[in-house]
């Protein structure tokens, strides 16, 4: 920023800064925001998080342009809705670009959401005193999992239309209202047009409100508490006589560049993706996705896409009737647990210190058997049925929840050494 | 004057104020929520259908659309009706106990003629569409002693050639029996139960 330095360009700033206060914005969200200086590559996934949602809104926004949210069949046979993608791919100028750009970029949000997730972890950085930051954060994870279980269904193929049709007659296993309000938010007895019209506004506006929202509260109750780091000290303990942070640095430009290379790096990435393996091998863009939805068949292998993989296979995992309520809504219950209970992380984590860096070997093999046990779950669900595969996932689905909810017992006992009270480089 | 003296009456005009605008609120949700009920009167019938099953060969099986759901109608072999005699202990429901036939189905083929077998094709568990198995023997993701019968893409569920479902998988009910009659030899009325009806 300029210094008030009497040119025309320092009058012009003044003059919005008595009206509006961006010089101020700019100091406490860059210039004079101070972070960590030992960040490393964990750090990345937050901006490439906000990057990945600004390309999904801009190719989204492009893709309704083209798109209709009909499900009735055109005079060809073809649902409109299918024959609109169609039409996006083949014949509109760069369509298929723009289509796959946001494909691939659903999959990449993912991914990038699982690893910020899993830095957190590492480090510790839900605790204390960065709980609400955390639990806005699972809050996001949960909604952009709504974002794209409704925009799956958009193209109208085969494999949503039946994973659709599964998760309302979860919802139809509640006890007393769960048949009604199936009917009530499906909209028709079967998923159908009805259905189709209010994934299409869900998709397109009210849950992309509600992530921009949590986004901003997730970033200004960061910029409340700080960013923990790798070593997980507090540089807002030991200041200089300025009372800046010791080992501190300026968001703006240390950490801005920093950033830039993620940036570079992720969209090199990106880019080779979606020129080169679009499809993923049925991962990024479903195979079963590429017939029209058929009410009469249901298609011979239903797997779900792979970030929703995990959460799958816990609800499969679930056989058992309890409280004469049937398994499958048991299932469901186990699912959205799978969610939630990481969101209680702040309160049942009690070891002594925040960072990986510094906890004993309990931890660390624990954890390690948690990312073993995820990777398994997503493996495990993405294929069919089998006894075997059945007991492998009741064993990961246990060990999943055991490692939580055992968590303020093993986390006290786990060997630790106290952390140093400046940051180390390495 | 006392400066903590509550003015009751401009309490009371709050709290009323608070009440009304609070019911006009709720009222105006109203239309908002049965707006997203359904509006197409005919997803609810379940018309009466008349089905001709001449051309149906012995062993195999068709699928007609009956109110916008999967009916399926077997024309099973000896060989496939044998088959249910010998699997009962591993079934959740062998005598059909559930009310997921009409009294008429109540028998071991669940059926009013023990080769034609009428059941609508949607798990039991969650919906999807069963795919169908008839062959016996080992096949890939199915159990060794597999006698025939169907299996649910979706999460594994498995069913009889009568329907029946088999324990240790998620769905808990036997498919479902629509009420049917028989109006000659080829000639079925699904979804009536006399004559005529």
């Amino acid at each position: 920023m300029p210094g008030r330095d009497g040119s025309r360009a320092s009058r012009l700033l003044a003059w919005i800064d008595d009206r509006l206060p961006i010089s101020s914005f700019w100091r406490r969200h860059f210039s004079a925001y101070y972070v960590p200086k030992n960040l490393n590559f964990w750090y990345f996934f937050g901006v490439l998080a906000l990057l990945v949602l600004a390309i999904e809104v801009l190719s989204g926004i492009f893709l309704a342009m083209h798109y209709k949210p009909v499900a009735t069949l055109n005079p060809s046979g073809v649902p409109f809705a299918f024959a609109s993608i169609d039409r996006i791919m083949l014949e509109v100028p760069w369509g298929w670009l723009i289509r796959n750009v946001h494909a691939v970029g659903a999959s990449a949000l993912f991914l990038v959401l699982y690893l910020h997730i899993f830095a957190s972890i590492l480090y510790g950085s839900y605790r204390k005193p960065r709980e609400l930051v955390w639990i806005i954060g699972m809050a996001i994870f949960l909604i952009t999992m709504a974002e794209a279980f409704f925009g799956r269904l958009l193209p109208w193929g085969q494999a949503a239309y039946w994973g659709t049709t599964v998760i309302f007659n979860l919802l139809a296993g509640i006890p007393l209202i769960g048949a009604d309000l199936a009917l009530w938010l499906r909209g028709g007895l079967a998923v159908g047009d009805a259905t189709l019209g209010r994934f299409y506004i869900l998709h397109l506006l009210v849950v992309p409100l509600a992530l921009l929202f949590l986004a901003m509260t997730h970033v200004a109750a960061l910029r409340q508490v700080g960013l923990n780091n790798p070593d997980g000290v507090e540089i807002g303990s030991r200041l200089d006589d300025q009372g800046v942070p010791l080992d501190g640095l300026p968001y703006h430009p240390y950490f801005t560049v920093k950033d830039l290379l993620a940036v570079v790096l992720f969209l090199l990435l990106f880019v080779g993706v979606v020129f080169f393996v679009p499809e993923g091998g049925g991962y990024l863009l479903e195979y079963g996705n590429l017939s029209p939805a058929d009410p009469l068949t249901t298609s011979a292998h239903v797997r779900p896409p792979w970030y929703f993989a995990p959460f799958f296979c816990i609800l499969r995992s679930v056989v058992w009737n309890f409280f004469w309520i049937d398994a499958h809504l048991w299932g469901g219950l186990a699912m959205l647990a799978a969610i939630l209970v990481p969101a209680s992380l702040p309160w049942l984590d009690h070891s002594p210190v925040r960072s990986v860096r510094y906890r004993g070997p309990i931890t660390k093999i624990l954890l390690g058997l948690l990312v073993f046990v995820f990777v398994l779950l997503g493996i495990v669900g993405a294929m069919p049925n089998s006894p075997m595969l059945d007991l492998l996932a009741r064993i990961c689905t246990f060990y999943y929840f055991a490692f939580f909810l055992s968590m303020p017992w093993w986390s006290r006992l786990d060997r630790y050494r106290l952390p140093p009270e400046r940051l180390v480089m390495k | 004057m006392s400066q903590n003296k509550v003015n009751c009456g401009r309490r009371r005009l709050l709290a009323a104020t608070a009440v009304l605008s609070g019911t006009g609120g709720l009222a105006a949700i109203y239309p908002l929520v049965v707006s997203l009920m359904p509006t197409d009167g005919s997803d609810f019938a379940e018309e009466p259908l008349e089905v001709d099953v001449a051309n149906l060969m012995v062993g195999a099986m068709m699928t007609v659309n009956w109110s916008g759901k999967p009916l399926w109608i077997i024309r099973r072999t000896p060989a496939m009706l044998e088959s249910l005699l010998g699997s009962s202990e591993a079934l959740l429901d062998p005598q059909s106990q559930q009310p997921q036939q009409p009294s008429n189905c109540v028998n071991l083929h669940r059926s009013i003629r023990p080769d034609i077998l009428v059941v609508i094709g949607t798990c039991t568990h969650l919906g999807c569409l069963p795919i169908a198995k008839f062959r016996p023997g080992e096949a890939e993701n199915m159990p060794a002693d597999w006698q025939g019968g169907f299996l649910c893409p979706c999460h594994g569920a498995t069913f009889d050639l009568a329907g029946r479902v088999f324990k240790n998988t998620l769905a808990k009910l036997n498919l479902l029996v629509p009420p049917h009659v028989f109006l000659s030899e080829n000639r079925l009325l699904i979804g009536a139960d006399k004559k005529g009806a």
